[in-house]
């Protein structure tokens, strides 16, 4: 899939061979501060991006013309373990509703700094993905127009969906 | 003017017209919110300002659970999302671990899942339909949609033994194989099914007060849905020709012949047009794997991961132990992390799995194509009549069960 070919000096990929990953090898020679690693596993593209330069990346993926990721799928927020460092990951699933392929940007955290940039600006979609992960796993999107609590109520403690939280919560939870 | 009365200063005189707005709070007991949702309006007279949704009423930490449970234990948290659609969530999740794994699902199995996906799909509209027509006041269509929902519950039921939660698909085939004469009883439903249309068209399409209450309503552009992220029939009854089963086929869709309905109207009509026509996509699609259906297995050849026929387990050593294995301690998924998407009945399911080897997922997440439609709700209701909002709620076809998770 990847080998079909390679990016040419200037940066472009021709139009009908350009895959996702081609894609963003050719941002990252362009930006190289923009895109960490890159992998593919399962025929799915993964990029590291730091969080510092993810709307960056966003826009820039969404307006390029070889890629059109104008449709954002899904933000979903892991847990990799109190352990782990950096200890969270925000991971963002973009498709093209033109090109109809797809990538995944990944954003890592560390747990002493659970703040990064939102990306509503970009897709107004962001808003609710970006609330859930705020509710479930305490990450931080600065800028977001409304960030509160979603799913659980709001004077609920603690983020549900990390390793550390109980299964059964710490109490039985009642309202207020 | 205050000094000449000698107003008491905490009596603020303003000088300004009264105001005329009011926040009521519809739901979470409303019967047309489909479930508990609550949506806190602000209107003016009867139109409605602003609208903001709540919700969370049903929220059970489906996705924490995923992490305590083996991978094929989460199949029956699946049929609990999408209560509507199960057998779509059962495919979208069992797909996102058979990619982890590798495995290659037999021919017929994936027949089977196309032919049982697009029943299910014709009834989750069935239910819409029905739902959606009472909340505007056309009560009699909902018991001619649910009197047709029964007959492929039943027919879901003859395969899977359940009705509501099926979970009739596993990691790497079907639960079981089909029944004798289920072929003959799907023919028989799919025959009378284009019948059963005509009249759901009679009774509303050309309705007056139907149309009236539809045409022109919650408008939402091309491009506001994009950006909304709203996907399946909401998104191509605003004109983009977008289906799953096209741009990423999945389980052998690309082998099939369908159309992908579109309408261009972008309101709550052209919603509803939409999943009138693919109703009959989807009985085409039935039709077809009806006649693809060749004896074959309908389990993958992984014997780690597959369980064991039961009659294998009497005459074979090793397969009475991997019974015992598979069902005691699962099975390890290597490391990795996979985001499957399907079409399900109202969109874009995408099933996010993560696994650090073992036998239970890191983190499961699913993209809810109902969260992310009524996302874009606030959108289409502003500036709308309050009745109107009923209408659009119905459009979106919500299930609160898949929102809250």
């Amino acid at each position: 899939m990847v080998t079909a070919s390679v990016p040419d000096e200037n940066n472009t990929v021709s139009k009908e061979k350009a895959t996702p990953s081609l894609l963003v090898t050719a941002l990252q020679r362009e930006h190289p501060q923009w895109i960490g690693e890159i992998a593919e596993a399962f025929s799915e593209v993964t990029a590291m991006v730091p969080r510092e330069h993810i709307v960056e990346v966003c826009t820039y993926l969404k307006s390029s013309e070889e890629g059109r990721f104008d449709f954002l799928a899904d933000i979903c927020g892991a847990d990799r373990g109190p352990e782990e460092e950096p200890r969270f990951e925000v991971n963002y699933h973009l498709f093209s509703t033109t090109k109809h392929h797809r990538v995944r940007l990944k954003v890592l955290l560390n747990e002493s700094d659970v703040h990064l940039p939102t990306v509503t600006g970009v897709w107004r979609t962001a808003n609710w993905h970006e609330r859930e992960t705020f509710d479930l796993f305490g990450v931080i999107f600065d800028g977001h127009p409304d960030l509160r609590r979603i799913l659980l109520p709001e004077d609920w403690q603690g983020y549900a969906l990390r390793k550390d939280f109980p299964l059964r919560g710490y109490e039985p939870y009642s309202l207020k | 003017m205050s000094s000449t009365l000698n107003i008491p200063p905490q009596f603020e005189v303003v000088d300004r017209p009264l105001d005329t707005q009011m926040t009521i709070s519809m739901g979470p007991q409303h019967p047309s919110t489909h479930g508990v949702l609550r949506l806190e309006l602000v209107i003016d007279g009867e139109s409605v300002v602003k609208a903001t949704p709540d919700i969370g009423y049903l929220h059970t930490g489906m996705e924490k659970l995923f992490e305590y449970k083996k991978y094929q234990q989460g199949i029956v948290i699946t049929d609990r999302m999408d209560y509507l659609n199960p057998l779509g969530n059962n495919l979208g999740y069992v797909m996102a671990v058979e990619k982890l794994l590798g495995l290659e699902i037999p021919e017929r199995a994936q027949t089977i899942r196309v032919l049982m996906c697009e029943l299910q799909r014709i009834a989750s509209h069935l239910v819409w339909l029905g739902t959606h027509a009472l909340d505007i006041g056309a009560m009699t269509v909902f018991f001619y949609c649910f009197r047709e929902r029964e007959k492929i519950l039943n027919l879901i039921e003859a395969a899977s033994g359940g009705r509501l939660t099926p979970s009739y698909f596993r990691i790497g085939g079907l639960m079981m194989d089909l029944p004798s004469g289920f072929e003959r009883r799907v023919k028989q439903f799919l025959d009378g099914f284009p019948n059963s249309v005509e009249e759901f068209h009679k009774l509303l399409t050309g309705n007056r007060i139907f149309q009236k209450r539809t045409q022109g309503v919650g408008r939402i552009s091309a491009e506001d849905a994009i950006d909304w992220g709203l996907s399946g029939p909401c998104l191509r009854g605003s004109g983009v020709n977008l289906d799953i089963r096209r741009a990423n086929p999945y389980t052998g869709y690309e082998n099939y012949d369908f159309e992908v309905p579109t309408e261009p109207d972008c309101d709550v009509w052209a919603r509803y047009m939409v999943r009138m026509r693919e109703m009959k996509e989807s009985r085409k699609i039935s039709t077809q794997a009806l006649a693809r259906l060749k004896p074959g297995p309908i389990k993958a050849d992984a014997p780690k991961v597959v369980l064991p026929d039961r009659e294998a387990m009497k005459t074979h050593m090793d397969a009475l132990i991997h019974h015992f294995l598979i069902v005691a301690e699962g099975f390890d998924v290597p490391e990795g992390e996979v985001y499957h998407p399907i079409e399900a009945s109202k969109g874009e399911l995408g099933v996010y799995v993560k696994s650090n080897g073992g036998p239970k997922p890191a983190r499961v997440h699913v993209r809810g194509p109902s969260f992310v439609n009524l996302s874009a709700l606030p959108q289409m209701v502003e500036g709308e009549m309050i009745a109107d909002v009923v209408a659009i709620i119905g459009s979106l076809d919500i299930v609160l069960g898949e929102i809250d998770r």
